[in-house]
């Protein structure tokens, strides 16, 4: 449907406030309830956000991506079995599977300096729609650095804790862990990086990490997360350390011009 | 002690505290904890057994250990005998039956609130259906002041919740206009902000103080930054009314929010030196969750319904003008869907109305919860017929700052339609006198906005 029937629905008359907010205002009523159309704009947004948790992310089309690109990769799996398990168990979605554990150990244990963690998350569509175009702006700027990386390890029903394990198997000092975020209505797609410096198993914890987060159209795009990240990560190697003490000092202009704004209420 | 047999099965329930997660109705949460019920032959023994338990032995057996838990001896302490010599007599199972029996009237409810501890409540809740969590609610009655009424009978409240992804003013304003123009923000125009620090909380406490003043709205204001950060704000002189604190059931999940009784007293003192309200001095506004002690790994072996119920002690020491569970945001490795979210929301409800709390609940959902607008519309029917004291207002239910869906102004209207439940009666006088309400309190038709106003959104057209 395009649009209510005028005679029935009250319209607010501040649509003008709208270019202020994102937030679902002026939405008018039928009565005293959502009009139609708004009603169907929530149900749309909610499907959209409900699909990026459950449908699975098509890890056979990702690998086939990145190898196209020249990337080796690895598919890995953690010990929640299913989709209700990984959602209800997030310890679970943060241990690596026996096999999972298996294949891992057969690997040669090359040195390394850095490994690039891919999983799923909560959002599946965050991952199919960035990571990939992410990762080739990422990993000519790692291997420029002359990091030596081992596969890309992509995660299936992954916790951003499972990064741990795989950096401490590959004695790895920097983790870099790409993940679907939970998606809110108007960002189902939304994907974070989580750092870790030295990510050790059971022992690193959230204050450890640093996290870069809203990835998305309309969020933080690729060249600015990748600009946090670099520095994020020239950072941790000079202070040999990550988390609640490494802190990002790079700069995002916008925000800061828009809140000088002034407020229509109060003028 | 705590044993039975049913079925040719004995169950030995080794402590208070196991008896109590072992008897509450499943939840995901409880599940992760390892604590919760392997069946549901357990589950019912274990009520069964609870309910056989005399109010008597939570005053004996602490859940959480005394000597290291300052929620209990906050508890212990603090317990009235007096005020609870018309129920000690009596089981868990006799509790239910007398809190549903004539004998229990509003001013018999009111008189017991300090002889009541947080496990008696959370323990007969355990055996309580939705509707006995609803009817016994509804006949409790707790009534606060700032500068409006706020729970008197028939009477709905909303907090306006205009939140921003940057805590853009004009962004904040526009929300703020749109609920406020649908009726919304008696109970408090609360704001979470973006970013929890002092510029960014002081920006917004004058800003909301201006919008207070210049339109002259019977109603308080909050920033949701951490207590630390409002003392701060009080100490730079800012106009704070309500103090906000997130707060739970443990000493030790109170730590890791940064938090003890001592620093929550402080900030009460210095909110109430400011002397902001106008009808009375309950000063602080408080959230609280089922889960969230679990979530800081301080759960103690404690279900997370008790947990919660603990919560309420440390509420209803500071008197607070709201406390609100926001009971479905924590998400689904707490309370997996639309059910375990419903019965919590109403527990919440139960448990810290007979604890003397002016609750409200956060009707809510996140998208990795399996729960939909239709199991909202659920426990936001239910908790208004249990009497519940406020409701969020977020436009159009998106928060667009928090990401999570909560209820909208429009989802109020749609109560005070069906239940005919009315406003705080100063902020009622206001919006009638400025004809957003109609006499019925039903927003006016009109087609042009309301005159009080007009100037400011002629100013944005010009």
């Amino acid at each position: 449907m395009s649009n209510d029937n005028e005679s029935i629905i009250a319209q607010d008359p501040w649509h003008s406030l709208k270019q202020f907010t994102p937030a679902r205002i002026a939405l008018g009523r039928a009565g005293m309830s959502l009009p139609t159309r708004a009603c169907l704009d929530f149900q749309l947004a909610h499907a959209l956000a409900r699909d990026a948790v459950n449908i699975p992310l098509d890890f056979a089309r990702l690998e086939q991506r990145l190898n196209l690109q020249g990337y080796q990769t690895l598919t890995l799996q953690t010990q929640a079995e299913n989709q209700s398990v990984y959602l209800q168990r997030p310890d679970l979605g943060r241990l690596l599977s026996a096999s999972t554990t298996a294949c891992l150990q057969h690997t040669v244990p090359i040195p390394v300096d850095a490994v690039v963690v891919v999983a799923d998350g909560l959002s599946s569509t965050a991952i199919e729609h960035h990571a990939e175009p992410f990762l080739s702006l990422l990993l000519p700027e790692l291997q420029q650095k002359g990091y030596r990386l081992p596969p890309v390890c992509l995660v299936k029903r992954g916790r951003v804790a499972v990064g741990d394990a795989i950096a401490e198997h590959y004695a790895a000092s920097l983790c870099v862990v790409l993940i679907g975020e939970r998606p809110g209505l108007s960002s189902p797609d939304s994907m974070g990086i989580y750092f870790t410096y030295q990510a050790r198993s059971g022992i690193s914890t959230d204050a450890d990490r640093n996290c870069i987060s809203n990835i998305h159209n309309n969020g933080l795009n690729y060249q600015q997360a990748l600009k946090k990240l670099l520095f994020l990560l020239n950072e941790a190697e000079k202070l040999q350390l990550s988390g609640v003490n490494l802190k990002d000092e790079t700069t995002d202009a916008e925000p800061n011009d828009r809140l000088k704004q002034a407020n229509f209420l109060l003028d | 002690m705590y044993k039975t047999r049913i079925t040719h099965q004995t169950y030995d329930f080794k402590s208070l505290r196991n008896l109590m997660a072992k008897a509450t109705p499943a939840r995901s949460g409880d599940y992760l904890a390892g604590v919760g019920a392997v069946n549901n032959l357990e589950r019912v023994a274990a009520q069964w057994v609870l309910a056989d338990v005399p109010l008597k032995q939570f005053l004996n057996e602490a859940l959480a250990p005394y000597e290291q838990d300052e929620v209990t001896r906050l508890i212990i302490d603090g317990h009235d005998s007096a005020a609870f010599a018309t129920i000690s007599h009596l089981t868990v199972g006799d509790f239910r039956n007398w809190l549903l029996s004539e004998q229990a009237t509003t001013a018999a409810l009111t008189a017991i609130v300090p002889g009541v501890t947080p496990e008696m409540a959370a323990a007969v809740s355990k055996i309580m259906r939705i509707q006995d969590l609803i009817l016994v609610a509804k006949k409790c009655r707790v009534i606060t002041r700032f500068r409006n009424t706020i729970g008197l009978e028939n009477r709905l409240s909303t907090r306006l919740q205009p939140n921003h992804p940057t805590d853009n003013p004009a962004g904040v304003a526009a929300s703020l206009l749109d609920g406020l123009l649908y009726g919304c923000g008696d109970a408090v125009i609360g704001i979470n902000p973006a970013s929890d620090n002092l510029e960014a909380t002081l920006r917004l406490l004058h800003m909301l103080h201006d919008v207070i003043e210049r339109y002259q709205i019977p109603t308080q204001s909050c920033v949701l930054a951490h207590v630390t950060t409002t003392l701060k704000a009080i100490e730079q002189g800012a106009p704070v009314d309500l103090v906000f604190q997130s707060i739970a059931g443990t000493q030790k999940a109170n730590d890791s929010f940064g938090i003890n009784l001592e620093l929550l007293n402080e900030a009460r003192l210095a909110a109430l030196e400011l002397n902001r309200g106008t009808l009375g001095d309950n000063c602080m506004y408080f959230e609280t969750g089922q889960g969230s002690a679990l979530s800081a790994n301080a759960h103690q072996g404690l279900d997370q319904q008790t947990c919660e119920a603990r919560a309420y002690a440390v509420a209803r020491k500071f008197k607070p003008l709201l406390v609100n569970s926001v009971v479905g945001f924590i998400g689904p490795e707490y309370l997996y869907d639309g059910k375990q979210i419903i019965r919590a929301g109403l527990e919440d409800h139960f448990c810290g109305k007979l604890l003397g709390l002016p609750m409200g609940c956060d009707v809510c959902y996140t998208n990795h919860a399996e729960a939909d607008q239709d199991d909202m519309d659920m426990l936001l029917t239910q908790f208004a017929v249990a009497g519940g004291t406020f409701i969020m207002g977020v436009p159009g239910a998106d928060d667009v700052m928090l990401n999570y869906q909560s209820t909208s102004f429009h989802d109020a209207l749609y109560l005070r339609q069906v239940l005919g439940l009315r406003p705080a009666p100063e902020f009622e006088q206001w919006l009638q006198q400025h004809g957003i309400f109609n006499a019925e309190n039903q927003l006016q038709q009109r087609p042009d906005v309301p005159a009080l106003f007009k100037p400011s959104l002629q100013n944005l057209n010009e």
